[in-house]
């Protein structure tokens, strides 16, 4: 046990502090992840309960939405009933539905944050934050700005504490306003604890008061926080630590105090009256919190007692596809499912998979003339491989209207009457035909189709910075063997296997990186595609996967490609090293694949308002290309919105279900991996990623004001690490109300196909993932292969389900309930 | 050809009443009606353009309607049009179109979304009313239309802190362009001894013969229009607050503060050229705000790390060359720089949001850490000074607070022993024995008479104060706000043979019944929500929105707003104080400056901000 000399351990505090505090990256390396992931040791929903206590964030729908759900049936009796009989018994059954549906709560209260450092303003009218998070703000954002300002901050190389110091040393103005504060600034060590004392006095308060200090603009500390563990994340790296942070702040209110009292205040603790309640006392249940646990369970199993229905009644005669077209390997993506399930409509003999869509190629990558290597597989992944991109020919586009120069006087004088005129033309043709422009992002930037890879590593003393360049053949090797083996593709290769990775296209959107490939770090995944593909295509490689008993004939050509999600359009690489007769059969293919791409951004559009569905699929897709360039369109696609399935098993499983969009589909054999190895591997990463993806959709839904970054169209970009509302607001991390206005906060749904004795061994594995299960973070559920039964993972254990549901729809085709309806569809049949 | 110039008035007005009509719901119907008025009107003004081109384009004049006469008073609308106007249409008309156009799906499904396009078409029509104005009564109305406007469209997003603090601060800034121009105003009248157009000021011989008599008269009006022309244009002092207007969706932010209503302080410049064209002093002065403004504003615009805080002071650096342009006399030049700078500010605004993903592709392929800035080749004291001055924006947003807002504040805090009772007991009786001395003048000692304009002038400042910086019971302070007027009359009407009970009675007709309204508001929302105090944000426009919107009228009421006649009586009560009668002019523009900030701030402090009474019972603050 530790003893405590004294009631603060500053280093302590500060580890708290930085493990609740947002963690998200800055803009370019926007990666999905659970927004309460501090909460994550907790069972979900008394975290639910605490985030809220403690911070005042919602954190469910409110009461008067689920009951409106429960009104318009969205909410289901029989299962409303079942989840109170499970929780508080058939007895108390009645009596808890009477509660739920009607009783009326009040649910205003308030937080525990910020209770302490309100004294200020309560007893000293003085409003701490409007004096010095301006100046805060702009400071921080000056000093970690990443190239917006024309003149960066003059010292970079220090500290930021140094910096600041020497900046104040050698300026004859001050950031401060009053001389004490910039005296204890320059002449004192300025510890934490030296400063609480002159502020806040009561050392048993000082963790309260970081807490409120730094919670009252999370945006900033939280990146502030993520910057001090991952410097690279900025390209232009800069020192800077929370530590810092506080040090500063603290001053900057000290210099606040002095400059509206002269010396007349004393530190909090001497008159403060009441002592607030501990930030982290025990909360206990409540009638209430009961209730929201009770209907957020009823809302879900709603629709998950649907899905389970679905693969109950599903037909289950699969008859194998004898001569197959193709095979495609797309990402697990959720926005992958209706185009893999319209490509098996359009060529019945064609197969598809899933698979994370860095496909095993865990590796940096650098295009030519980059100054930087950009990592392109999962973020915990820590790569030791290097591909780099040579001999490319496209150009890089400059668009002058960002020309910093267009800021000076002089030369803007002349650029706003030359080029203003130019502006206006352009904005004239970008309203009425959008086009694609140097400032829009697009996936197909990522890497030149035509340029080389260097995937293949000759010699051992090719190295970069600590990396090797390119992969040997036994490593190539081992990562076929992994990613085929894993989604049980070992046998009854077709000819042509498509790798497609997937991007995404938008303009005016800084969370662009979000729109991308999650398993590549927020990248496009061509690179990752095209080396795959090269790798599966080298005999040596073949060679030692043949001894491992993955048989690849000769035939079989592997080919990269890429899918822009928010066009629907497919690049394919390297078309010309295909043999000529498979060359014939791509050609058919990329027919399938533009027939498949047309009637998937028809099913797209039904969400979108500015496009009538009932046009040609052709109609739309051009529609939905010109959304993607269109500068006043704040919905360019819409992500993983409706996010709710993972379901890992054969395609037999899911193939004909229409699941709307709203499923992760991971490929897996049960058969090719009895014990559950690969299954290992999948966990580890599916449950962060999806659940991940999911959790962040789900809070930023629940409360867009504090875990969501509100409405984007007000947005100002901050130093091109972040967004904030106006000029002084707080940096805005989370999800902007555009991207989960559809969303349905209900948490990820897995499904897996094996034994269940095999599958709980392999959750338990390890216990990060464990976690996502046993915390109920995330839902579990297993089919059993052989006699089909389901069941679901409770406090541990594996029980056996029982289905409400006794009947789904059977349609034979989509379309006209596509054309039709806008909101959330229900599982159907397809026959 | 001349009377077609209304059309250009009525077509956003028409626009704006039918929109008013269209259920919250209409989407599709609220965007097409916006898009065929402002479409219509970007027509018509094309075609007009080029029919007046081709047409000799000689200036028109359309002296339209006398809104009162009295004596030798008169309130008229008057409409102008020359290559000034002609410019502001095009360029004004083509950008509220395009962004018209951008906004119906840039906006859609968000709360608001009616709101926002009334906003935009109100807007539009005091941008129209202004630039076709033909006298300064008429662009007045346009001005005030303006102040409005940009307060709705900054406080759009209504529920939260930051722009509804933010457009309470640019309101008090164009309060002052406001007064500036009331005061140009009362001098101008006793100058000319009528309500001049602006196509008479373009007599030469007559601008210089009144000049010669009244140079000082002169001066002073000149400078009254620069103080609102800076003011309106964010120049120095006033910069601040046009990276602060950013708060709204970024079309709105493109449009008004990124072009059209940031350069009207321009177009006012170009309009009363004649008149300051042959004071030497007032050119010069105007260049050296604008060449100040200019150096200042790079300097803070080359150190800004957010895009759109950058945009806005470049934006005005600009501005400050057209000053120097305008100055100078290069009339074309200065226009063909306002149309230029508006569309690539507009535009660059617009795409401010692709700046993270190009920005950052360019530094990835073309950094060089040690990146050297011009200033670099500064001492360091120096350049580490100017940094650090730039970033704190040359403190020009706190010396606003410091030197006009806060001894405001501490005279208002040292009246704090004046409660309801108190102020009834002694200001009533007080205001009833000023009344009984007005029609019993011949019983007042003259020496006392004279005094009595100075006293009950200061009185209503008092009253104003007050209501400023009352923090806890709303219905006082608004109450105070409306004795306020009424002390102005009684002063005025002291000043001369004024007639008390029909001109007086005209004035406070507007603010009595906008008044009585604002109250029963009030009553009825403090019934229904027990407290009412003014000490936070309350949002309550949330739960109450037709309260707030009638709230909100009578505040444009009291504060004078042409929609009352209370209006026009502004006007009037400044053309009956004399021009030697400064205490009493600096007292009534005080008034009225404060007034109309009371005002705004009650209503933001009740009716928008976040709401207390939601999940957020601490609301977080910073955005």
């Amino acid at each position: 046990m530790k003893t405590h000399t004294s009631l603060f351990d500053e280093h302590e505090v500060l580890h708290e502090l930085k493990h609740y505090l947002p963690a998200q990256a800055p803009l370019k390396d926007f990666v999905h992840h659970n927004t309460l992931h501090a909460f994550q040791t907790l069972k979900f929903h008394k975290a639910l309960q605490k985030a809220s206590e403690l911070f005042g964030y919602k954190t469910s729908l409110s009461l008067d939405e689920f009951r409106a759900h429960y009104a318009s049936k969205r909410i289901r009796e029989d299962v409303l009933q079942r989840v109170i009989v499970e929780r508080k018994g058939a007895n108390l059954a009645k009596v808890w539905a009477e509660k739920a549906i009607n009783y009326p709560y009040k649910t205003a209260r308030q937080p525990r944050i910020g209770s302490l450092r309100a004294n200020w303003k309560k007893e000293y009218h003085i409003d701490l934050d409007s004096m010095v998070h301006p100046i805060l703000f702009r400071i921080l954002c000056s000093y970690l700005d990443q190239g917006i300002s024309i003149w960066n901050f003059p010292i970079r190389d220090k500290d930021f504490l140094s910096s600041m110091r020497e900046m104040e040393q050698t300026s004859f103005t001050s950031v401060f306003r009053t001389k004490q504060a910039k005296k204890l600034f320059l002449t004192t060590e300025c510890t934490i604890p030296e400063l609480l004392t002159l502020l806040v006095g009561d050392e048993s308060l000082y963790e309260h008061y970081l807490f409120d200090q730094q919670f009252a603009h999370a945006g900033w500390s939280g990146l502030v926080g993520v910057v001090e563990d991952l410097p690279e994340t900025l390209l232009d790296t800069r020192k800077i630590s929370l530590h810092d942070l506080i040090v500063f702040e603290l001053l900057l209110e000290i210099d606040a105090l002095y400059y509206q009292f002269g010396n007349d205040w004393t530190p909090l603790g001497n008159w403060l009256q009441h002592k607030p309640i501990d930030l982290f006392a025990d909360i206990p249940d409540t009638e209430l919190s009961d209730i929201m646990v009770i209907w957020q369970e009823a809302f879900e199993w709603s629709y998950y007692d649907q899905v389970v229905a679905g693969l109950e009644f599903e037909p289950h005669d699969n008859i194998p596809i004898a001569l197959k077209s193709f095979q495609a390997m797309f990402c697990i993506d959720d926005r992958e499912c209706s185009l893999r399930r319209y490509l098996e409509e359009f060529d019945p003999a064609c197969e598809t998979f899933g698979t994370p869509g860095f496909f095993g190629v865990d590796c940096f990558y650098q295009p030519e003339e980059g100054k930087y290597y950009t990592k392109i597989c999962p973020v915990p992944i820590s790569p030791r491989h290097l591909i780099k991109e040579s001999e490319s020919k496209s150009k890089r586009q400059q668009d002058l209207h960002f020309n910093k120069h267009a800021h000076s006087f002089h030369s803007g004088w002349l650029i706003s009457q030359t080029l203003g005129f130019w502006a206006a033309l352009r904005l004239f043709a970008n309203i009425f035909r959008p086009s694609m422009t140097p400032a829009a992002a697009s996936s197909f930037k990522h890497m030149d189709n035509l340029s080389r890879l260097t995937i293949e590593n000759t010699n051992l003393a090719d190295r970069e910075n600590g990396l090797q360049i390119g992969y040997t053949i036994d490593e190539m090797a081992v990562r076929v063997e992994g990613l085929l083996k894993s989604i049980g593709l070992v046998e009854n290769f077709a000819s042509i296997v498509y790798i497609v990775g997937h991007g995404a296209s938008s303009v005016n959107n800084p969370h662009y990186a979000a729109y991308d490939c999650g398993a590549c770090s927020g990248r496009a995944g061509s690179v990752n595609a095209r080396a795959m593909s090269y790798m599966a295509n080298h005999p040596q490689v073949r060679a030692i996967l043949r001894s491992k008993g993955v048989d690849i004939p000769a035939t079989t050509q592997f080919i990269g490609a890429l899918h822009d999600t928010t066009r629907d359009e497919v690049a394919f690489f390297d078309e010309a090293s295909l043999s000529p007769e498979n060359l014939e059969k791509h050609k058919a293919a990329i027919a399938t694949f533009a027939e498949a791409l047309d009637y998937n951004a028809k099913e797209r559009s039904r969400r979108f308002e500015s496009i009538d569905s009932k046009l040609s699929p052709k109609r739309i897709h051009e529609k939905i290309r010109e959304r993607s360039v269109s500068l006043f369109e704040p919905r360019p696609e819409l992500n993983h919105a409706t996010n709710a399935l993972t379901i890992i098993g054969r395609r037999s499983l899911t193939k004909s279900l229409f699941l709307d969009r709203r499923s992760f589909l991971n490929s897996y054999d049960y058969q090719v991996d009895p014990e559950g190895k690969y299954l290992f591997t999948i966990l580890k990463a599916a449950a962060p990623v999806t659940g991940g993806i999911n959790l962040e959709y789900f809070f930023s839904r629940v409360d867009n004001q504090q875990l969501g970054a509100g409405t984007k169209l007000p947005h100002n970009v901050m130093g091109l690490i972040g967004v904030a509302n106006g000029m002084d607001g707080d940096l805005r991390p989370g999800l902007p109300s555009q991207m989960i206005e559809v969303h349905d906060p209900i948490r990820m749904f897995f499904i897996i196909e094996h034994f269940p004795d095999i599958v709980l061994k392999v959750i338990q594995e390890l216990y990060a993932t464990y976690e996502w299960f046993i915390n109920e973070w995330v839902h579990l559920m297993v089919v059993d292969p052989q006699t089909q039964t389901f069941y679901v993972f409770k406090e541990g254990a594996f029980l056996p389900y029982k289905l409400l549901m006794d009947h789904i729809d059977t349609v034979s085709d989509i379309t006209p309930i596509l054309e039709t309806h806008q909101e959330d569809l229900p599982i159907y049949i397809l026959s | 050809m001349a009377s077609f110039l209304q059309v250009f008035i009525l077509i956003p007005v028409l626009g704006f009443l039918v929109l008013l009509l269209i259920p919250e719901k209409k989407e599709m119907l609220i965007s097409w009606t916006c898009f065929v008025f402002v479409g219509l009107h970007v027509g018509l003004s094309l075609g007009f353009l080029v029919y007046w081109l081709l047409n000799g384009h000689e200036p028109l004049n359309l002296k339209d309607i006398v809104l009162l006469s009295a004596g030798d008073y008169e309130f008229l609308i008057d409409f102008y049009f020359d290559p000034i106007t002609a410019v502001y249409l095009f360029v004004g008309s083509i950008l509220t179109f395009l962004v018209t156009v951008y906004s119906r799906y840039y906006l859609h499904r968000e709360r608001g979304y009616k709101r926002f396009f009334n906003t935009i078409l109100f807007f539009y029509i005091g941008y129209n009313i202004t630039i076709f104005s033909g006298n300064f009564e008429t662009l007045f109305i346009g001005w005030e239309i303006l102040g409005i406007s940009s307060f709705l469209l900054i406080a759009f997003y209504r529920d939260k802190y930051l722009p509804v603090k933010n457009a309470v601060k640019v309101f008090s800034v164009y309060r002052i362009g406001d007064v500036g121009l009331l005061l140009a105003m009362w001098m101008s009248h006793h100058l000319w001894h009528e309500n001049i157009t602006f196509i008479k000021l373009g007599d030469y011989a007559l601008v210089h013969e009144h000049l010669q008599i009244h140079s000082v008269i002169g001066v002073f009006i000149s400078l009254m229009i620069l103080a609102s022309a800076s003011a309106k244009s964010a120049q120095l002092p006033f910069s601040s607050w046009l990276p602060r207007a950013m708060e709204g969706p970024t079309p709105s932010s493109a449009i008004f503060y990124g072009s059209l209503a940031v350069h009207l302080g321009v177009f006012l410049l170009l309009r009363t050229f004649p008149f300051w064209e042959q004071q030497t002093s007032v050119r010069i002065l105007i260049a050296v705000i604008g060449l100040t403004t200019t150096i200042v504003s790079t300097g803070i615009a080359r150190v800004q790390s957010s895009i759109k805080a950058q945009i806005a002071y470049a934006s005005i650096a600009q501005i400050g060359l057209m000053f120097i342009e305008v100055a100078a006399g290069l009339e074309s030049l200065a226009l063909f720089h306002f149309a230029g700078n508006a569309f690539l500010r507009t535009y660059q605004l617009l795409v401010s949001p692709s700046v993270v993903s190009y920005l950052i592709r360019e530094q990835f392929y073309t950094f060089y850490p040690p990146q050297r800035s011009m200033e670099d080749f500064l001492p360091k004291r120096l350049a580490n000074t100017f940094y650090m001055l730039g970033i704190k924006e040359w403190n020009l947003d706190s010396l606003l607070y410091r030197y006009l807002w806060n001894p405001a504040k501490w005279v208002g805090n040292r009246l704090n022993f004046m409660t309801l009772n108190r102020l009834v007991i002694v200001f009533v009786p007080f205001y009833l024995i000023g009344l009984f001395c007005l029609y019993n003048r011949e019983i007042v000692p003259a020496s006392i008479l004279t005094c009595l304009p100075v006293a009950f002038s200061f009185t209503a400042v008092v009253m104003v104060l007050k209501s400023f910086t009352e923090r806890k019971r709303a219905r006082v302070a608004w109450l105070l706000t409306i004795m306020n007027h009424f002390f102005v009359v009684l002063a005025i009407s002291f000043n001369e043979a004024f007639d008390y009970s029909s001109q007086g009675l005209l004035y406070l007709s507007g603010v009595f019944v906008a008044g009585t309204v604002g109250f029963i508001c009030l009553s009825r929302l403090k019934s229904i929500e027990k407290s009412l105090n003014l000490q936070q944000f309350h949002g309550y426009s949330q739960k109450h929105p037709v309260l707030a919107f009638i709230f909100l009228l009578s505040c444009l009421g009291v504060s004078g707003f042409p929609i009352t006649p209370t209006f026009i009586g502004e006007d009037l009560m400044f053309t009956h104080i004399h021009e030697n009668q400064a205490v009493l002019a600096f007292f009534t523009s005080l008034s009225f400056i404060i007034d109309g900030l009371a005002i705004m701030r009650i209503y933001a402090r009740i009716f928008l901000g976040p709401y207390q009474k939601s999940m957020y019972e601490m609301a977080y603050r910073s955005y």
